[in-house]
C-alpha cells in the first residue's frame, strides 16, 4: 500500500483553482519531489495531505488515514518544515523544542533527552539558550528542521528546505534528507524550485503547473520520455571544423562551432547515427560523439514551454 | 481534550508575551495606576487638604440621589469617611473592570493577531491539536493572566485602600460584598469580553497593533459605566453588579461562539 495516495483532488479558493484534479502515489521510504513555480499548488498539496486544508473534490490517504477526518492522528505521525521557519523568535531554541515536544506528545520521560539530541544533531547546543531572534537564517532553518523531526515522524514534508541557505548548510540539509530516507526508511515529500536538488535527491518527481500535474516519474525516465532533442557534442579534426559545420547545417539542427574542432548540435536521439553518417560522407574525421544527458531542468522547461504554448 | 497540548500553547503564549516590552509595559503600568496609585491618592488626599473647602453639600446631594440601601451603608461614616468610602467602594468599581478587560485584550491581540504577524501560526497549525484545543488554549492564555492580574490587583487595591485610609477610617472598610461579586463574577466576564472581541478582530487584522487599535473600542462600554457611576446616572450595587455580570456572560457566550466559528485551520491558513 502506498504511504501517500492522492486521487483526482481539486481545491479552489474562490475563483482560483489551486489544484485541478491531481493524482499520484508516494511509496514508503521514497524521496518524492513536488516541482513547480510559485502558485503551482505545491504548498496547497502539503496542506491537504496533513488535513489542515480540505479538498473541494477527490480523496487522499496518508499512512492509511483520511486527512479530512483523521487530521490530528495523522499529524502526530508527520513532520512539516514550512516555507518560513515559523519559529517563536522571542523564545530560546530549547523553549521552542520543549513546547513542540509537548504539542507532539513526545513521552515526558524522553523529552529532555530528545530535545538535547536534536540540538546536538543540528549543531545548536552551544546556542540552545539564546533567543532565536538572534540566530542566522541557516540556524533558524536547522532549528525548524529539528522541530519537524522531534517526534520522529514517519513522513517528512519539506517545503523549500534549502531556500536562502548558503551552500554548506544546503549540503547538510541534503545529507540529512538522504540519511532519513536511505538509512532510516522515512518517506520524504520535498517541495522545491531547485531542480538540481530535486535531481540529486528525489527518487521520483511530480511537476505541477497551475494546479495540474503535468509530469510524474523518475527524473531520468522523464528526461528520456520528454526531452527528445539533446545537445550532442562532436569532436572533429580542427582543420575540418568548417566542413563539419556545413554538413551539419544541411540537417534539421542548430549547429554551433567552437574552437579546436568542437561542435554542438541539437538533435533527436534517433538522428545521431544519420548525422554521423553525413559527417563521414563529408570527409570529416570524427574523434568523439557525446550526447549530453538531459537534466530535470531540461524536463522542467520543456514542460513549461508546452504548457504555455511557447 | 489534549490538556498537555493546551498547557503547552498557554505556556508558549505567556512566555512570548512576557518577552515583549510593548505588551508588558501597559500590562504593568495600567493596573498599578488604577489599583494602587488612585486608591492611595483618594485615601490620602483628605488628610492633606482643608476639608472645609469640600463642597460637602454637593456630596450630600449626590448621596441623597442614591438608592436607599446605598445611603444606609454610607450613613455609618462621618463626612470625611464618606468621601473615601464613596470613591473607593463605589466610584472606582467600574474602573477596576478596566484591568481584566485591558489585560485580556492585549494578550489576546498578541496571541491571535501577533502570532499571525510573527508568522508562527503555521507551525502550530501543523501540530496534532484539534481546532477546538487550539482555540481553547488561545482563549485560556489570555483569560488566565487577566484573571490573575485582576485578583492580585484586587488584593493590592484592598491593602492600599485600607492602609492609606487608616488615619481617616480607623478600621478595615474594604472589601465590600459588592466587590466580591465584582471580582468573582463580573471581572471574569469582562476578561471574556475583551478576549472574545479580540478573537473576532484578529480574524481580520494582520498585526498586533491593528488588532489592538480596532479591538480597543471595547473599552468604550466600560468608560460609559465609569461616567455613568461618576455622574449619578447609575449606582453600582451588589444586585446591579450581579445583573451586569449576567449580561456580560451572555455577550461572551455569543462572541465566543462566533469566534470559534471563525477559528478554523482552513480559514486561518488562507489568511496567512
Amino acid at each position: 500500500m502506498p504511504t501517500i495516495s492522492i486521487s483526482n483532488v481539486r481545491k479552489a479558493f474562490g475563483d482560483v483553482q489551486a489544484l485541478d484534479g491531481i493524482s499520484f502515489e508516494v511509496n514508503s521510504g521514497e524521496v518524492f519531489g513536488l516541482l513547480g513555480h510559485n502558485g503551482a499548488g505545491k504548498t496547497t498539496t502539503v496542506r491537504l495531505l496533513n488535513g489542515v486544508l480540505f479538498p473541494s473534490h477527490g480523496q487522499a490517504r496518508v499512512l492509511g488515514l483520511d486527512p479530512t477526518t483523521d487530521g490530528p492522528a495523522l499529524r502526530r505521525r508527520t513532520g512539516v518544515l514550512t516555507e518560513t521557519p515559523s519559529l517563536d523568535e522571542r523564545l530560546t531554541a530549547r523553549d521552542n523544542l520543549l513546547i513542540y515536544a509537548d504539542l507532539y506528545d513526545v513521552p515526558p520521560s524522553k523529552l529532555g533527552r530528545r530535545v538535547d539530541e536534536m540540538l546536538e544533531q543540528f549543531e545548536l547546543t552551544d546556542r540552545a539558550d539564546d533567543k532565536v531572534g538572534a540566530y542566522s537564517k541557516g540556524m533558524k532553518q536547522r532549528l525548524a528542521l529539528a522541530r519537524a523531526l522531534l517526534h520522529r515522524p514517519e513522513i517528512l514534508f519539506l517545503d523549500e528546505p534549502t531556500a536562502g541557505l548558503d551552500p554548506v548548510v544546503a549540503r547538510q540539509v541534503h545529507d540529512l534528507i538522504t540519511r532519513l530516507s536511505r538509512r532510516e526508511g522515512r518517506t520524504v515529500l520535498l517541495c522545491t524550485h531547485n531542480l538540481v536538488e530535486a535531481q540529486q535527491l528525489c527518487d521520483r518527481v511530480a511537476v505541477l503547473e497551475h494546479g495540474r500535474l503535468v509530469a510524474l516519474g523518475a527524473p531520468d525516465e522523464l528526461a528520456r520520455g520528454l526531452v527528445h532533442r539533446l545537445p550532442v557534442e562532436f569532436e572533429v579534426a580542427p582543420d575540418e571544423t568548417a566542413a563539419a559545420l556545413a554538413a551539419l547545417q544541411t540537417l534539421d539542427t542548430n549547429a554551433l562551432a567552437r574552437r579546436d574542432g568542437r561542435l554542438t548540435a541539437q538533435l533527436d536521439r534517433d538522428a545521431i547515427p544519420v548525422t554521423v553518417e553525413v559527417l563521414l560522407q563529408a570527409g570529416v574525421h570524427i574523434y568523439r560523439v557525446n550526447p549530453q544527458q538531459p537534466t530535470l531542468e531540461d524536463v522542467y522547461f520543456t514542460l513549461h514551454r508546452k504548457e504555455n504554448g511557447v | 481534550m489534549n490538556t498537555r497540548a493546551i498547557r503547552a500553547v498557554i505556556r508558549k503564549d505567556l512566555k512570548v508575551v512576557t518577552q515583549s516590552k510593548g505588551v508588558m509595559i501597559p500590562l504593568i503600568i495600567v493596573p498599578v495606576m488604577l489599583l494602587v496609585a488612585m486608591p492611595a491618592l483618594t485615601a490620602l488626599l483628605p488628610m492633606f487638604t482643608d476639608t472645609s473647602s469640600f463642597r460637602l453639600t454637593e456630596l450630600d446631594a449626590f448621596i441623597e440621589q442614591m438608592p436607599a440601601g446605598l445611603q444606609a451603608e454610607l450613613a455609618g461614616y462621618d463626612e470625611l469617611q464618606r468621601i473615601v468610602a464613596l470613591v473607593v467602594i463605589y466610584e472606582f468599581a467600574p474602573m477596576y473592570l478596566m484591568v481584566p478587560l485591558m489585560v485580556a485584550s492585549v494578550i489576546a491581540a498578541d496571541s491571535f493577531a501577533g502570532e499571525k504577524e510573527r508568522k508562527t501560526l503555521e507551525a502550530l497549525i501543523y501540530t496534532p491539536t484539534t481546532d477546538q484545543e487550539l482555540f481553547v488554549a488561545k482563549l485560556l492564555s489570555a483569560w488566565l493572566p487577566a484573571m490573575a492580574v485582576a485578583l492580585i490587583g484586587f488584593v493590592l487595591y484592598g491593602v492600599t485602600a485600607n492602609v492609606a485610609a487608616w488615619p481617616i477610617m480607623g478600621r478595615l472598610f474594604f472589601p465590600h460584598v459588592m466587590w466580591l461579586v465584582l471580582v468573582t463574577w463580573v471581572a471574569p466576564a469582562v476578561a471574556g469580553l475583551g478576549l472574545s472581541t479580540m478573537v473576532l478582530v484578529s480574524a481580520r487584522a494582520q498585526t498586533f497593533q491593528e488588532a489592538y487599535q480596532i479591538g480597543g473600542a471595547i473599552v468604550l462600554p466600560m468608560l460609559l459605566l465609569v461616567v455613568g457611576q461618576a455622574t449619578g446616572v447609575m449606582y453600582f450595587s451588589t444586585g446591579l453588579v450581579f445583573v451586569l455580570g449576567l449580561a456580560l456572560w451572555a455577550v461572551d457566550v455569543a462572541l465566543i461562539r462566533l469566534g470559534r466559528r471563525a477559528f478554523q485551520r482552513e480559514t486561518v491558513l488562507i489568511q496567512l
